[in-house]
């Protein structure tokens, strides 16, 4: 332990303490900007600068430790200038057209110039004339980035992405595309983990909300919008509402009261996913079996969970080796659009040229999942128009002026609006796992598990191993979430080090309720407790099971047949070499 | 009124004279990576700041050149600016009146033709070709990559064991690098922006003084490969040192008497003392390796029978043989090449000088290395003879001034001519032909005949010849190793085309070069043969490096190595550098700033704990 002394206050901290956290135990708030906890601790913004006695320079206190003895002052007049003349630096070079920043309010740039007082800078204004493309998913605005670095920390540490980097040194360098030159033309998996990561504006989605404003005042359009799994644990979040009140069936209330035709939810793909994904693994474990018995090729396991677009991206472009194991099943989200297109609109007796299918998604990379030319029905239009993300679905809720705490909630439409237990966790890392692993229990064995048999795969562990008895075999599953993690068990693959059968990925830390496109908290990594939400509902669902979906019954009983039938091929199943990445090889 | 008045400097003018001081060693510290039209504009800016304005040239060109140059780091220039800037140069370099506009230009010319890729990639991408990827200096400037910022805390703290053993992690010869490394670690050092470099070497040879007995690193699991090294030297030793510690079971095969290589047959005992080799050399051993010594591959035993034999082979026979002159009477008695006299030394078979007159032909580190041997072994006299002049000798200006303090005489531009011999066919005199200093060429002025000095006879009873080494190598090129003008011809991973299992490294790939090159050529040849074997072993150490200390960063001078007075050294071959005290070490080490803290290397740089 030492002990030392921040604005006369005693502390006495463990070893290696951070002054920054020393301070926060003494009651002392230090502010600090490019900071994020064990992922940037570089010192870059000189905001936490503070003076310790004896010694004539300032020192971080975000990434240097605190020595017995120490005698600390955070607002001293040096300090105080210091700190006050860096935010003011940053500000010299930040677009601060605040009013029309979509970061407005939830800002760490503006929190910290708003603490400091500032009134004006005294320096000239030097903002970068950059422009990114604005069709891309993810955006990049040039003359807002603070070069903070921690959105290369993010895409290099956490996701091994290795998009964005440093480029050019002294007055002009910058945060850019690594290796190409425009990020459209880069193997981006579009996690966006740098947006969430981002302290400003200055990366952010695409805003397609006017294009889905313009269906919905479009009389000949029928519009539909899916809920994914996820966005139930936090579309409430920049409301002030509480998970258990920011339900799905509020929000089912109020995308009714904007317009919206018809409200489902993506958890009955998710159920259909699961039909079909395990009904695949299924049918790749009698074939490995067969091939054996006959000494031909053997089946290449594991096979690859393929719902989650950002690692399916993340494969083709580092693993391309590996993209033959990805379930050929489309992800929930195009399941539903191709769904929509064919079956809903034979329900509706109306062409399916006529409907305009919005996903609501916790990710950027569904904007450009639904934009892949193989991602199309039979007339060849995009099975599902345009996905939002739930941040854009926050603002489209607060630019229509509606205050969520005023609906009730209500039910969604039917059939597509139904999704069991199982579907529902789908937005939590081991999801997957767990709810394929139920029904392929049952599909094997021909009667129920124990619901909750499978809840090893849970939980944040970024690498997550189990092995299940199912039918005599024992059946080996990892999880993953995270690229990063990803990227390793990839890497232990290739070399023989590990052997799975079956294999979850999710390329956002905890799953997509850590998505890129979820609401931003500056430094506060919401992924766990939005998952146990996920796992709670589902606990208390008496639907859990995704065989036992009434719709789901229905949609293969009236239309599709079976999982693996022609039609299920046809319309729910897709080849993922049918589009390529920039730099795909 | 007075007539005459002395002239005094002003304030001003002393602050700027400072100034210029710290300028001058902040560009000795730049690191590499910066993008290079950015710093031609700097520079730029500063030749236009010492313009006196009278001509247009340099008064008006230099500062349009800026706009230019900064055009087109702002990405808003084409390639037509990149003509008017060459164009603009070149007028301004014709037609300016004195050397600050000439000059000037001159250098904006030299980077337009040196990195044009570079203003082209602004021009046609608004980016830099550079990449920051040296984030702390002495680390990446160390080819061997040593934690230097590491165990400079580790010393500043006391923990002297715990320092070289960090060192051990990448270079398994802190001692001999304690004393005689070249020390590229300190070039680019950063606290030369503050004061001077860092005496990162003398800290070094400091800890390692401080260590005690040589701990026996830990061992992994054997593997039950079997490897050769051939070649005893500082590659050879530290690529089986760190087979060794993989658990891969290691041969080294040695052609002369002892290992060591260079280090025992090369370097004088006065700079690297034996039992200081000699106990590093028992410290590697540790690591479990058989030595063969006294066997000469292709004569006692066959490439083809050890590449049956072993699984795997690292070449690292370094660069022994000698060159010749050229010139007439070369054969004569006494005619010694330094090589061969530096061989016999290491075998400590000094040659008796007593009362005899040495001329020394070459001025690289070895001419001054057999000099100075050659005063210790009794001369009469000693004369080093250059070609060119001693500003452009290769040695470091520490043995050469080292040379000078121990009675050697150094004559410039002085070109071998002939050997003249005796009746007995025994070396009489060196005939030389004086030069003048001519025209620069590619960074150094070439030496041409004087056209009216005479040629000169420096009468000698022996003759060495220290104007560099060549390579043994003829016997691996029949073998069918790929040769390039005698080097052993690798890739920098230290592979060779179509030799599967082979592997080659240090002097006998680069040429000779230092010996920390050689180190790390080993280190990773290390790496590259377990990879090639199957196995990803990790050579990492459990010492801690205890937290960063603040600073205030204070101006402080360096502390640099004392010698034995000349008087008393030149008697005898013991170590000539004195060490550093504690209360020395304890000082310099407090002066390093922590680049790996501290800056960029924070963010890019980090602490590489395994390799």
């Amino acid at each position: 332990m030492v002990k030392a002394t921040i604005n006369g206050v005693t502390v006495q901290v463990p070893e290696k303490t951070t002054i920054l956290d020393a301070a926060k135990q003494a009651g002392v708030f230090i502010p600090t900007l490019c900071f994020m906890k064990d992922l940037n601790e570089i010192g870059a913004c000189r905001v936490c600068v503070v003076e310790v006695e004896g010694y004539e320079r300032l020192f971080t206190a975000c990434n240097n430790t605190i020595a017995d003895g120490m005698v600390i002052h955070t607002n001293s007049r040096k300090v105080r200038e210091a700190r006050k003349t860096n935010v003011e630096l940053i500000l010299s070079q930040h677009n601060t057209n605040c009013a029309v920043c979509n970061r407005n309010g939830n800002c760490a740039l503006q929190k910290v110039a708003g603490n400091l007082n500032i009134l004006k800078i005294p320096f000239e204004k030097q903002i970068s004339t950059k422009k990114s493309s604005h069709d891309f998913p993810l955006i990049r605005e040039y003359d807002k980035c603070i070069g903070c670095m921690r959105c290369i920390q993010v895409c290099d540490h956490v996701q091994h992405t290795h998009i964005w980097d440093v480029v050019n040194t002294g007055a002009r360098t910058a945060v850019d595309v690594r290796d190409v030159y425009r990020l459209e033309d880069s193997n981006c998996v579009l996690c966006g983990q740098c947006i969430t990561h981002c302290p400003v504006g200055a990366l952010r989605e695409r805003d397609d909300i006017d294009r889905v404003l313009d269906a919905l005042e479009d009389p000949d359009k029928i519009t539909i919008v899916q809920v994914a799994p996820s966005i139930r644990t936090s579309w409430g979040e920049p409301f002030g509402l509480a998970p258990e009140f920011a339900t799905y069936k509020r929000l089912v209330a109020v995308l009714r009261a904007i317009g919206f035709n018809y409200v489902f939810d993506t958890n009955f793909t998710a159920d259909l996913t699961i039909m079909e994904e395990g009904s695949e693994f299924l049918e790749k474990v009698t074939k490995a079996a067969e091939a054996k018995a006959k000494g031909e090729e053997p089946e290449k396991f594991p096979m690859f969970t393929s719902c989650c677009p950002g690692w399916v991206r993340f494969c083709k472009g580092h693993f391309p080796e590996f993209v033959d194991q990805l379930s050929t099943s489309k992800s929930p989200q195009q399941m539903f659009g191709a769904i929509a297109k064919s079956y809903y609109a034979k329900l509706l007796g109306v062409d399916p040229s006529k409907l305009f299918v919005v996903s609501i998604m916790p990710c950027l990379a569904k904007k450009a999942e639904c934009a892949y030319p193989s991602m199309v029905d039979d007339q060849g239009a995009q099975e599902v128009d345009c996905a939002l993300t739930t941040r854009e679905v926050v603002r489209l809720i607060r630019s229509e002026n509606l205050s969520p705490v005023a609906f009730k909630e209500a039910e969604p439409d039917m059939p597509l609006g139904i999704g069991s237990g199982a579907g529902n966790i789908f937005g939590a890392t081991g999801g997957v796992m767990e709810a394929a692993l139920r029904t392929a229990y049952y599909l094997v064995k021909g009667e129920n598990p124990d619901p909750d048999a499978f809840r090893a795969v849970r939980g944040m562990d970024g690498w997550k191993e189990a092995e299940f008895e199912l039918a005599g075999t024992t059946l080996k599953v990892a999880v993953v979430n995270g690229l990063g993690n990803a990227d390793r068990l990839m890497h232990a693959l290739q070399k023989n080090e590990v052997s799975y059968d079956f294999v979850e990925v999710m390329a956002c830390p905890g799953g997509c309720v850590g998505g890129g496109g979820q609401p931003i908290h500056d430094g506060i990594e919401m992924a766990k407790d939005r998952g146990q939400i996920l796992y709670a509902q589902d606990a208390a669902d008496t639907l859990r099971f995704s065989h036992e979906n009434p719709s789901i019954v229905a949609v293969y009983k009236d239309f599709l047949g079976k999982p693996l039938s022609e039609k299920a091929e046809h319309l729910l199943h897709t080849d993922h070499h049918a589009w390529k990445l920039p730099q795909e090889v | 009124m007075s007539r005459l008045s002395i002239f005094t400097e002003s304030d001003a003018q002393k602050t700027v004279e400072m100034l210029y001081k710290d300028l001058e060693r902040r560009i000795t510290a730049s690191q590499p990576g910066l993008c290079p039209v950015d710093l031609a504009s700097s520079f730029l800016h500063l030749c236009h700041a010492q313009s006196c304005g009278k001509c247009v040239p340099c008064r008006v060109g230099l500062g349009q050149l800026e706009v230019l140059i900064d055009s087109v780091l702002d990405g808003k220039a084409t390639m037509y600016t990149l003509r008017t800037i060459e164009k603009t140069a070149q007028s301004i370099y014709y037609s300016a009146d004195c050397a600050i506009g000439q000059e000037a230009a001159r250098m904006v010319l030299k980077g337009v033709r040196g990195f044009r890729d570079d203003y082209i990639e602004h021009i046609e991408h608004g980016r830099c070709g550079g990449v920051q990827n040296q984030p702390v200096p002495c680390v990446s400037q160390c080819p061997a990559h040593v934690d230097v910022p590491g165990y400079i805390a580790l010393i500043h703290d006391g923990r002297y064991a715990d320092a070289v053993q960090l060192i051990r992690k990448d270079n398994p010869l802190p001692s001999v690098c304690g004393l005689i490394c070249e020390h590229p670690c300190e070039v680019r050092c950063r606290r030369t922006m503050v004061d001077d470099p860092i005496n990162i070497r003398g800290l070094k040879r400091f800890a390692v003084e401080q260590e005690g007995v040589i701990p026996a690193p830990k061992k992994m699991a054997p593997t039950g490969k079997k490897i050769a090294v051939i070649g005893g030297g500082p590659s050879g030793l530290s690529a089986a040192y760190y087979l060794s510690v993989m658990g891969h079971e290691v041969t080294v095969y040695e052609q002369r008497k002892k290992l060591g290589g260079m280090l025992r047959y090369g370097i004088p005992a006065y700079r690297l003392p034996r039992e200081s080799l000699d106990r590093e050399i028992n410290g590697l051993m540790l690591s479990g390796f058989k030595a063969i010594t006294d066997i000469s591959i292709g004569k006692d035993i066959t490439l083809k029978e050890l590449r049956e034999k072993y699984d795997a082979m690292y070449v690292a026979i370094g660069a022994h043989i000698d060159r010749k002159i050229g010139i007439e009477g070369e054969d004569a008695e006494g005619v010694i090449s330094a090589v061969e006299m530096l061989r016999e030394i290491g075998d400590d078979i000094y040659p008796d000088f007593k009362g005899l007159d040495i001329a020394v032909i070459g001025g690289g580190n070895v001419a001054m290395d057999v000099a100075r041997s050659a005063i210790r072994c009794g001369a009469a006299s000693v004369k080093i003879l250059y070609r060119r002049r001693i500003a452009d000798m290769t040695a470091l200006p520490e043995e050469i001034n080292g040379a000078i303090a121990d009675g050697c005489d150094v004559m410039e531009l002085d070109a071998p001519l002939r050997v003249e011999k005796d009746e007995n066919g025994h070396v009489a005199a060196i005939w030389v032909q004086q030069e003048i200093v001519g025209p620069i060429e590619d960074g150094r002025p070439i030496p041409v005949p004087s056209t009216e000095r005479k040629d000169l006879r420096i009468p000698c009873d022996r003759l060495l010849v220290a104007i560099g080494q060549g390579i043994d190598s003829q016997k691996f090129g029949e073998f069918g190793i790929p040769l390039q003008r005698g080097r052993i011809d690798a890739f920098d991973t230290s592979g060779i085309a179509d030799a599967e299992g082979i592997f080659a490294g240090g002097d006998c790939v680069t040429g000779p070069a230092t010996v920390i090159r050689a180190i790390a050529a080993g280190k990773v040849a290390a790496a590259n043969i377990d990879e090639y074997l199957g196995f990803r072993h990790e050579i990492t150490t459990d010492v801690e490096v205890p937290p960063v200390r603040f600073d205030d960063h204070k101006p402080c001078g360096r502390i640099n190595m004392a010698e034995r007075p000349a008087h008393e050294r030149i008697h005898d071959f013991k170590l000539m550098e004195c060490s550093m005290t504690c209360e020395e070490a304890h000082q310099e080490s407090g002066r390093c700033l922590h680049c790996d803290h501290f800056g960029y290397g924070i963010f890019k740089g980090g602490r590489e704990e395994k390799w």
